[in-house]
């Protein structure tokens, strides 16, 4: 009955962003949202940019590249000097090379995969410099790559697709900032730390424990990784933390905070294209995916869990309280962890890992569908329209006529690269989890044994390969192996989805809008979102099907087996 | 000449990029969390220093042993360790179906039983912080007749401290009820 209200809040919420924040970030980046123009015009001539003049589909990439090449470079060398640097009251010595690539990737493929623990390994200048820059940058990025695609969908005849600089800048500026300063100090009200003063050590009279506390810059921290889909939090328990996620209410902010841009999105799709129920049908395929799994996932955990109580409790009324919080509770938990991967965040309030196999199966799927429910900031949109496309073309085979698409004649190229875009996923996580198991480096990373260590492999896996970053912690990531592999299957999960993506935003834009008749084929009404349902369930569960079953499916057949 | 115009062109895009790079470390990796600090510290000094009070801080989970207190969540003590730095926070990371999950559950539901506790599954489960400081209602009246028996303070003052040392749900529905142990524990001392 509670969690229902908890339900009910949180779609206030985002009804309220959807509509209002949706047609804020529309007038961002159509240059009418002019409250830091002053901070604009001195970024643009900082970097020799032109922010009237745009850009082919192209160049556009060059710059994402460069910008992406820049960005990793820094972040590797922050993190490698990180010794000398100052802010770093722990005297942390600096991070291996490989465990810096990997890291590095990872925040700029807005992954945040971490195969460290934060208050053990990052000094705070690496928190702030290293990573949470990245938090904001891959954010944008990721949101200006989606309006891109639109515009292609909105213009005819047109031979650019804005301008990445200006894009980038105002996402930053006008959208994250604000409110990633705001929730910053709404987590710190709440309990949240955000100190530059090292750890504090502190002796309890009472039972004689002494504990030294890790602190540091960690609630401003909180609410980037959150808005921007990030998940890459201070502390290694993550958002299970309660230095880092104090209360209940950080708790449902976090999954608000996690879910507003892409769910905003599809509004600042639909009035780009000039119809808010295209947005809505989208919303609505993204909505109902995410509530069945909410639904499943919350009633698998609330069932007991089975080696709790084969050690003869039965009596366990919440359900798996097993890596769980006891201020969250079971439902609010599996919210939170439910929302973090299904929008390519990745943050966790409890532990995976220690999830009923159905609980760690509606995770693990939840990723595996490409992080389109709503997927990440910008992730999400432009990979649903590739989605959106393959159902059109499916749909316009079914009824023999061409395929069309917001006015838009969908051929063979165009079906070419949307095509290319929701396989490249798959066949990099299932290509690298199968040498990771053929190897013993590989399986030599697994923690629980039998389907359970193989579930680890698969999910750390594909987490990175959706750019997600949840994990099946007990995996031991830090190796040269995990650390190389998932290195590479974060960045072909990344630029081998937004390459496509750009060149089929241009292929777009140079097409001319064919008016809509009788004859075409609607995708604003129920049946194009059952069918662009259908497109994204046997994609992800064909070609996942074999995988899940050697996991999470053997794991909750074998009953009565403990490995 | 068209490839000298292009490579130009890329050139002047790769200074732009080295240069937003860099922008966005010094405004994002310093002015924003720095102005974070600066915000945290003036108008949330004691939150944004970790919630502490003289015995540790109330976001911690601390071990409690023996049967004059209230125990929290059989967490390893990561934070604990004192070789210059703290340790990791985190959870066992055990499956659902790991017999090494099995005897630690099994271990710890006989040491509660041995001091005369009825186990209650967050009695015997560990958090995903592995520093959970509380534990529901419930957790706490399973724990009263042994602190009773060990205190002498009568089972109906206990049971009294426990509902209003009670907190939540926040807004009245957001998530359970439950109980900071270590500020149970710090009421638990001045009863006695």
């Amino acid at each position: 009955m509670h969690f229902a209200l908890t339900l009910l809040l949180l779609a206030a919420v985002l009804a309220l962003s959807w509509r209002y924040l949706g047609s804020y970030l529309e007038a961002v980046y159509s240059g009418r949202v002019r409250w830091l123009s002053g901070a604009e015009r001195v970024a643009y001539r900082l970097l020799g940019v032109d922010p009237g003049r745009e850009q082919r589909w192209r160049e556009y990439a060059v710059s994402l590249v460069l910008f992406s090449g820049a960005s990793l470079l820094f972040t590797y060398a922050l993190l490698r000097l990180q010794g000398q640097l100052p802010l770093n009251p722990q005297h942390l010595r600096a991070a291996s090379p490989l465990l810096s690539w990997n890291t590095a990737v990872s925040f700029l493929t807005n992954t945040n995969w971490q195969n460290y623990a934060g208050e053990t390994t990052m000094s705070y200048l690496s928190q702030m410099a290293a990573l949470t820059v990245q938090q904001f940058t891959s954010a944008a990025v990721g949101m200006a790559v989606a309006i891109a695609l639109v515009r292609g969908f909105s213009r005819a005849g047109a031979s650019t697709i804005g301008n990445f600089w200006v894009d980038t800048v105002r996402g930053c500026l006008y959208v994250l900032l604000p409110i990633a300063f705001v929730a910053g100090a709404l987590f710190v009200a709440q309990g949240a730390v955000q100190t530059l003063a090292g750890p504090v050590l502190i002796h309890d009279v009472l039972n004689g424990a002494t504990q030294l506390i890790p602190r540091g810059p960690v609630g401003f921290m909180e609410s980037i990784k959150q808005l921007g889909t990030n998940g890459g939090g201070f502390f290694n328990a993550n958002g299970a933390d309660p230095l880092e996620n104090p209360t209940q209410l950080t708790n449902l902010l976090s999954v608000a905070l996690l879910l507003c841009i892409p769910v905003a999105l599809t509004y600042t799709f639909g009035k780009m294209v000039g119809s808010r129920r295209q947005g809505l049908a989208l919303l609505a395929a993204m909505g109902l995916i995410f509530a069945v799994w909410t639904g499943f996932t919350g009633y698998a955990e609330s069932q007991p869990n089975p080696a709790v109580a084969a050690a003869g409790v039965v009596a366990q009324p919440q359900g798996n309280m097993e890596g769980k919080e006891v201020r969250f509770g079971v439902l609010d938990s599996t919210l939170y962890d439910v929302a973090s991967t299904q929008t390519s965040t990745g943050s966790v309030d409890s532990t995976p890992d220690s999830y009923t196999p159905m609980g760690g199966f509606g995770l693990l799927t939840g990723m595996m569908l490409g992080e389109i429910t709503p997927g990440g900031d910008g992730s999400g949109l432009y990979t649903l329209l590739l989605f959106a496309i393959i159902a059109v073309f499916i749909g316009g085979l079914m009824v023999g006529r061409t395929p069309e698409y917001l006015g838009k004649k969908i051929q063979a190229r165009e079906v070419k690269l949307a095509s290319l875009g929701v396989l490249v996923m798959p066949v990099t996580v299932l290509v690298i989890t199968g040498i990771a198991t053929a190897l013993p480096a590989g399986r030599a990373g697994a923690f629980n044994s039998g389907p359970h260590g193989f579930t680890e492999i698969l999910y750390a896996l594909t987490s990175q390969g959706n750019n997600n970053g949840s994990a099946f912690a007990g995996l031991n990531g830090n190796t040269a192996f995990y650390n190389l592999a998932g290195g590479v299957d974060m960045l072909v999960g990344r630029f081998g989805v937004m390459l496509p993506v750009l060149a089929l935003a241009g292929a777009l834009a140079g097409k001319q809008a064919i008016p809509g008749s009788l004859g075409t084929f609607r995708t604003d009404n129920a049946t194009f979102v059952v069918l662009l349902l259908g497109v994204i369930l046997i994609v992800g569960g064909l070609t996942f099907f074999p995988a899940l079953s050697l996991g999470p499916l053997l794991e909750q057949l074998s009953h009565g087996r403990f490995f | 000449m068209l490839t000298d115009r292009r490579t130009l062109a890329v050139i002047s895009q790769l200074r732009s990029a080295v240069l937003l790079a860099v922008g966005a470390i010094l405004l994002f990796g310093l002015a924003y969390p720095f102005a974070g600090t600066g915000v945290s510290q003036l108008l949330f000094p004691h939150q944004a220093n970790g919630s502490l009070t003289a015995r540790g801080s109330t976001l911690v989970g601390q071990p409690w042993t023996g049967p004059q207190w209230f125990h929290g969540r059989p967490d390893p003590d990561n934070p604990l360790r004192l070789d210059g730095a703290p340790g990791a926070s985190g959870g066992t990371n055990l499956g659902p179906r790991s017999r090494q999950l099995v005897a630690a559950v099994r271990a710890g539901a006989a040491k509660l039983r041995g001091m005369g506790v009825q186990p209650t599954a967050d009695l015997v489960t560990t958090s995903g912080s592995g520093i959970d400081p509380d534990i529901t209602p419930q957790d706490a009246l399973a724990q009263v007749a042994m602190v009773s028996r060990s205190t002498g303070i009568p089972e109906s003052r206990l049971r009294r401290l426990i509902r209003t040392m009670t907190v939540g749900p926040e807004l009245g529905f957001l998530g359970p009820s439950y109980i900071d142990v270590l500020q149970l524990n710090s009421a638990l001392a001045r009863i006695r």
